[in-house]
């Protein structure tokens, strides 16, 4: 197991040194020189160069690299080029909203979106399964910018259910979650109604209902348990992405999370922020495939992990 | 060979080909509106500012500015008194239609500016439409290329290759969509492309090359080999022409999510320019309005887009299906 460990850690290396190099490549090479995007509209030589040799981006490149990949190890990104905070505070204060929001909003989704697949489940194959279907592919195509207006307009605005924007702990959380489920139940189901059928079509299936189980015994423990690994490996590899993905969510509602701050940040050439955050998301996203890897065997005694 | 099995199985899906008739119309609808045959006037400004649709009946918004405009007296010290003056004279002289030939109501409602929604609605969709075509076009191609090298040569360029595919799947793809919005700065429609393009072939490379890893070992391949085909020819002319269906099937999934993420960009202001209209654009405008009680925009906008995704999507599945003719629904 340790050693298991030890080794896929290892193999992450040259997938993270590609990262950060491809970041590097996209922020210190693509992205021009930051002085003068810093030093405003009233440049003048000298504070160019000042502003260079404090960002170290007179000297060359692979000094630049190694200044970064410091930087990257330290937690140590520096200042926000648009407001002079710095860069890990900015993320350690923005991480607690976002997580407000994201964690009841994936604890929600993946049950709704259980019980929904395993109801749809049973009636596989009928008018209701097809009608259903049909209505997720519809309600996944209207843009997720027109939920959150419309919801924003009529739930908080018109009705004054809750509250239009801010951020004030939970109360505040609860139409974005909304929204967020609204968007999300329609492929979480489809996608989880998939993998209840790929299971209900096995072998054992037909086993656990030749001996006379009864339908509901069937799809909900024996099938349920078989079809929770998929379910698990989506839901636990896609919690990276989803702190970036309520970007939207979190604009709209005025809530201060990570997505927020990484539109703002683009909004703002505000590069030391979007460096930091993109290798950190990816970082975390590798390090949440291994632990998916390692959920894996406790949930299901089949899987050697070699 | 697989096309005529798999058109005779979609043609027996209904569903299937209700969708393939929107998408087509939608098709039609850019090609027209993209050659200048429909929609040229779009940006005329026919109708008063926010013009309600006809049957919601026309309102009294109209004379307002009119008045106020009258209203202003002249203003002495004004430096710009006769450049102003002599604006007005070639305004009045019908250039563009006064406010009098303006139409109070439009069938669906006009714009800020006065602009018809329907047409407008066109003319946005030939701009997402176009952007999510091309986008996907070259993710598949970039996925395809990527694949067929990885899965036929194996070895060191698969490494290399999945190393590649390892990078840009750790980053997701909303982020590396913002990061690359960030680091080009300059709005346009071949950024969006750009964009798009660059950071979607992930999952076309990976289906691509498992499937030239499972072809490249077929006996057709080893009989290609044995007359001498080079190796450029075996993987586009022998073994493209059999796994093409992936790349067909990667091509319609990525339309639609290319569509979704340059109406999501647009929204956001990294995507069109200003000047340039398309469905994001005009969902950036609609937010505004719907405030002030503005529903037209927001609902044709909306409306066209779910109208398109939903077709291409039912089709997406249906050809999925067709093409793969093990998988039983």
């Amino acid at each position: 197991m340790l050693a298991y460990i030890v080794r896929r850690l290892w193999q992450m290396l040259p997938t993270m040194l590609g990262v950060v190099v491809l970041v590097f490549v996209l922020f210190n090479w693509v992205g021009g020189d930051p002085a003068y995007i810093l030093a405003g509209k009233m440049a003048n030589a000298d504070g160019i160069a000042n502003i260079r040799r404090q960002l170290g981006v007179d000297q060359p490149y692979y000094v630049q690299l190694w200044i970064f990949i410091k930087q990257i190890a330290t937690f140590d990104f520096g200042l926000s080029w648009a407001t002079g905070e710095p860069v890990s505070n900015i993320i350690a204060t923005r991480l607690g909203p976002s997580l407000t929001v994201l964690v009841p909003l994936t604890v929600l989704e993946t049950l709704i979106g259980i019980a929904l697949a395993l109801a749809v489940a049973f009636v596989r194959g009928s008018l209701t399964d097809r009608a259903v279907m049909i209505a997720c592919t519809a309600g996944m195509s209207v843009s997720i910018l027109v939920y959150i207006i419309v919801f924003q307009y009529g739930l908080a605005y018109k009705l004054g259910l809750f509250p239009v924007q801010g951020w004030d702990g939970l109360r505040y959380a609860v139409l974005p979650i909304l929204i967020g489920l609204a968007v999300s139940i329609a492929p979480t189901l489809r996608l989880f109604r998939s993998f209840v059928l790929d299971e209900a079509g096995q072998d054992y299936v037909r086993t656990a209902r030749a001996k006379g189980l009864s339908e509901r015994r069937v799809m909900w423990v024996h099938v349920l348990r078989n079809a929770a690994i998929p379910m698990l490996t989506h839901v636990m590899s896609n919690l990276p992405a989803l702190l970036i993905g309520a970007f939207l969510l979190e604009r709209f509602f005025g809530i201060p999370g990570i997505g927020r701050e990484v539109i703002l940040a683009v909004e703002r050439s505000d590069f030391p922020v979007i460096k930091a955050i993109t290798v950190y998301v990816a970082a975390a996203t590798m390090v949440f495939n291994l632990l998916t890897d390692l959920l894996y065997q406790a949930v299901d005694p089949r899987v050697k992990l070699s | 060979m697989m096309a005529h099995g798999a058109w005779r199985r979609l043609r027996a899906d209904r569903v299937a080909m209700v969708s393939l008739a929107v998408v087509m119309a939608f098709l039609l609808m850019v090609v027209l509106s993209a050659s200048g045959l429909i929609v040229a006037d779009w940006e005329d400004e026919v109708g008063v500012n926010y013009a309600p649709p006809s049957f919601v009946g026309g309102a009294t918004v109209a004379a307002a500015p009119e008045a106020a405009r009258q209203a202003l007296p002249d203003n002495p010290f004004d430096p710009l008194a006769d450049d102003l003056a002599q604006l007005r004279a070639q305004a009045g002289e019908g250039g563009t239609p006064g406010g009098a030939a303006r139409r109070a109501t439009l069938p669906f409602g006009g714009d800020k500016w006065g602009h018809d929604v329907i047409k407008k609605t066109i003319k946005g969709g030939e701009t997402s439409i176009v952007i999510g075509l091309v986008a996907a076009l070259l993710a598949v191609s970039l996925g395809t290329l990527f694949g067929a090298l990885s899965g036929y040569w194996g070895g060191v360029v698969d490494d290399f290759f999945n190393w590649f595919y390892s990078i840009f799947t750790a980053i997701p793809s909303v982020l590396m969509i913002l990061a690359v919005a960030a680091v080009l700065q300059q709005k346009g429609v071949l950024t969006i492309v750009l964009i798009l393009g660059l950071t979607g072939w992930t999952g076309p490379y990976r289906l691509i090359r498992a499937e030239y890893l499972k072809h490249k070992a077929r006996e057709y391949v080893l009989a290609a080999d044995a007359i001498g085909a080079s190796h450029w020819r075996k993987m586009f002319g022998h073994i493209f022409p059999n796994v093409s269906h992936v790349a067909l099937v990667q091509m319609s999934i990525l339309v639609v999510g290319f569509i979704k993420a340059e109406v999501i960009l647009s929204f956001l202001g990294f995507g069109v320019p200003v000047g340039v209209v398309s469905w994001g654009s005009m969902l950036n405008e609609a937010q505004n309005e719907l405030i002030l009680g503005r529903w037209w925009q927001l609902t044709a906008a909306a409306v066209a887009m779910a109208l398109l995704v939903t077709a291409f999507s039912l089709f997406t599945d249906a050809l999925r299906d067709a093409l793969d003719p093990k998988v039983k629904a």
